[in-house]
């Protein structure tokens, strides 16, 4: 996608970043202990630590993620809401109290504070290095696609640019500017989300979006004994038909320009489509042409809305309730993936959906047998909800930030302030998701930009602010990962298993380059990773999180028969089962260039497996080595 | 080594609170399942509506998020009842 560059967006994006890196600056003049740097010496607001933690949480799988997936699947987005949301849950009903009782600078010290355990030190620590990587390769495709339009540079520079500055950040101050950024960004991106919500439904439903965007082509189609063969009422030439996945494709030629065009499915007309190719010279073709004739264009519309019976060509401004129920009886069009290999060309065909259709489950994650629901499409379902549920409260980053406040009071205090936020924000994404689906602002390559091109529609202004809120976001939730990483690694490992004996500044300065280390591998894997649903790989992030560490939270603080090594089992039987499913799964086996038919493990999710896996390895082991219970270390109380 | 960052009182009333803890996990774990079960089971009905033309798949989905809302209220305010009453002393809060 080609997009015109603000200077608006760019002078609000520095005045962003300059904001961050003036904090971080202040900050690191504090930071001087390893309780400051890790843990922001333990005395963050409560109020400020709840925001900081939806800061923290609504990273870029939230807002451009599930947004971009509700733009593109309708309510199957909204899941990852309402599943993110539930896990906050476990966190506070389960887990906060006790875990900030347990507890120093890290998870491994909290796992471990029963036990004084080798095996645990290594294998928790190694644990949350693992799962804050996976959660940082979202975050890192994320930031490169947000420069894309609002810098106007190639997606691996962005990924540089979070990289870099985030590794300064963490390098300089930790903890404590981590908790401040946090807490700004999440503030602001809660308000501005509800400036956007509000244009939306002010906007209300409308078939005629901006009024400039594109018309489809349509052209009648000449098939002869069940054969694609030409087409009339055009000076575009047929050059071939090609069958996919039950589709007939045609590729049509004009002026020596080639595009795509679909059969409808009675087989009486040819649809225009979006496609992309690589010409023999290896220049990437955008509606057949190079990038920049400008010939891809955004999408996404309404081709009918009904209110009250009638027919209109927009509703003008929409309550909340209203506009799921206009939207309802409206029809819009979305697109739908489909590669064609052996032509090098992915195209984008146009799908009619009624409304009705985008407010309800179904049409990314299969669960209706109507909609050709399998017992494996039904089975990723509940993995994904089950990992999502279970998944929040065995993030490293997020248990960290229990640290950071005085007492257990005020963990549950700020664990509230942040479902609170993160509750509200998470509804706004419904509405937000589905206007950038209605409005023509889709971009079909990545769905991630979905809700900051949505603002875009309504202002430049607008969108600059949520695009440079949005890349503090990734900078914000990147620098907390990899201060957990960072502690992982230098705390955990190096301090407390390779008892290295550092002294304070020693522990700080290990933590500085171990941060430096991990941003490297983001940045790296950032690239990698480029084109793939920021929330869909989080959803990842948190499969491998519930599997690794959150069998041995929970057992830790609920049996009394756990032991180290049912705690050390448990984690490195759920890393591996997670890693290795989702290695197999069907959409890494299409990230390898395979189809994802030939999957070895046949759902996405490998939540529903692994996490059983994990929690049954934890009591079979703990059971079998009951004896070494006799020597724990005697340091916890329930009272 | 090990121990928290920041001094904590001991809390006598961590129990109560744990177990209070875990029946509101059970109780919405219940709300969330019966989401996902009718999902798998009869995901048609999500679609029909039920409140003020508003489907049961938004009606649920955003009571599951308003519901962890209230409920974390609900904890805090017997968490603290419990804290105020069972502990002599009083934790201070951070502000």
């Amino acid at each position: 996608m080609i997009y015109d560059v603000s200077i608006w967006a760019v002078l609000i994006f520095t005045f962003f970043v300059a904001a961050v890196l003036g904090l971080s600056f202040y900050f690191a003049r504090k930071t001087k202990s390893a309780a400051g740097y890790y843990a922001a010496g333990g005395n963050i607001h409560w109020g400020v630590n709840g925001i900081a933690f939806a800061g923290d949480y609504l990273s870029a799988a939230s807002f451009l993620g599930i947004c971009g997936m509700i733009a593109f699947s309708g309510y199957d987005g909204f899941l990852y809401s309402i599943g993110y949301l539930a896990g906050w849950v476990v966190a506070l009903f389960l887990v906060a109290e006790p875990l900030k009782k347990l507890g120093k600078y890290t998870f491994t010290d909290a796992l471990d504070a029963r036990f004084n355990s080798k095996s645990i030190k290594l294998t928790a620590s190694i644990s949350t290095l693992i799962v804050s990587v996976f959660y940082l390769i979202p975050q890192m495709v994320g930031a490169g696609d947000l420069v894309v339009p609002l810098l106007g540079l190639p997606h691996y520079v962005g990924v540089l640019i979070v990289g870099s500055i985030v590794i300064f950040i963490v390098a300089t101050a930790g903890m404590t500017s981590t908790t401040y950024v946090q807490f700004i960004k999440g503030a602001l991106l809660i308000i501005f989300s509800v400036v956007l919500t509000v244009y939306i439904l002010n906007n209300g439903l409308t078939l005629t979006p901006g009024g400039k965007e594109h018309r489809f082509e349509r052209y009648e189609a000449v098939v002869l004994e069940g054969q694609l063969v030409g087409l009339e009422g055009t000076d575009y030439n047929f050059d071939k038909a090609v069958e996919a996945n039950g589709h007939t494709f045609a590729k049509l030629e004009k002026q020596g320009v080639y595009r795509w065009f679909k059969l409808s499915d009675d087989g009486l007309y040819l649809d225009e489509m979006l496609s992309t190719s690589v010409a023999d010279d290896g220049t990437k073709l955008y509606n057949g042409e190079p990038k920049s004739e400008r010939k891809f264009f955004q999408v996404g519309h309404l081709t009918s809305i009904e209110v009250d019976g009638q027919q209109v060509e927009e509703t003008g401004p929409l309550g909340p309730f209203e506009f799921f129920t206009a939207l309802e009886n409206s029809e819009l069009v979305r697109f739908t993936r489909q590669d064609l290999w052996d032509e090098n060309t992915t195209v984008w065909y146009q799908t009619p959906t009624a409304g009705a259709d985008m407010v309800k489950p179904g049409l990314l994650l299969k669960v209706s047998s109507k909609a050709g629901a399998t017992f494996w499409t039904k089975l990723n379902f509940v993995s994904l909800m089950l990992a999502l549920f279970l998944g929040t409260s065995a993030l490293p980053h997020i248990l960290i930030r229990y640290y950071t406040v005085a007492s257990q009071r005020a963990a549950r205090k700020s664990t509230i302030v942040a479902i609170a936020a993160i509750g509200f924000f998470y509804i706004l994404t419904m509405y937000m998701g589905l206007g950038a689906a209605i409005n023509g602002v889709l971009d079909v390559e990545s769905s991630n930009m979905s809700g900051p091109l949505l603002a875009k529609y309504f202002g430049v202004g607008l969108f600059s602010i949520i695009s440079a809120i949005a890349f503090a976001t990734v900078l914000g939730t990147v620098s907390g990962l990899i201060v957990a990483s960072s502690g992982a690694i230098a705390h955990d490992f190096l301090d407390n298993y390779l008892d290295m004996k550092m002294d304070d500044k020693k522990k700080v300065m290990a933590g500085k380059i171990a941060a430096f280390g991990v941003g490297i591998l983001a940045i790296a894997l950032g690239i990698l990773f480029k084109g793939m649903n920021v929330s869909f790989l989080v959803g990842l992030a948190f499969a491998v999180a519930a599997s690794a560490n959150l069998p041995s939270i929970l057992f830790l603080l609920f049996w009394e028969k756990t032991t180290a090594k049912g705690i050390s089992w448990s984690i490195v039987t759920g890393i591996l089962s997670s890693v290795l499913l989702i290695l197999l799964s069907p959409s890494m086996f299409e990230r390898y260039g395979l189809s994802s038919s030939a999957a070895i493990f046949p759902i996405d999710n490998p939540g529903i497996v692994s996490i059983p896996l994990a929690t049954i390895v934890l009591v079979v082991v703990s059971l079998m080595t009951q004896k070494d219970n006799s020597r724990k270390v005697e340091n916890y109380h329930n009272g | 080594m090990h121990g928290p960052a920041a001094k904590l009182e001991a809390d006598k009333s961590a129990a109560k609170k744990a177990k209070l803890g875990v029946i509101l996990f059970l109780v919405y774990t219940l709300v969330y399942a019966g989401f996902v079960i009718i999902g798998l089971t009869d995901p048609e009905l999500l679609g029909k509506p039920i409140i003020g033309n508003q489907n049961l798949a938004i009606v649920y989905g955003f009571g599951l998020i308003i519901l962890a809302i209230i409920m974390g209220f609900v904890y805090n305010f017997f968490c603290t009842r419990m804290e105020d009453s069972m502990n002599s002393k009083k934790q201070e809060d951070k502000s």
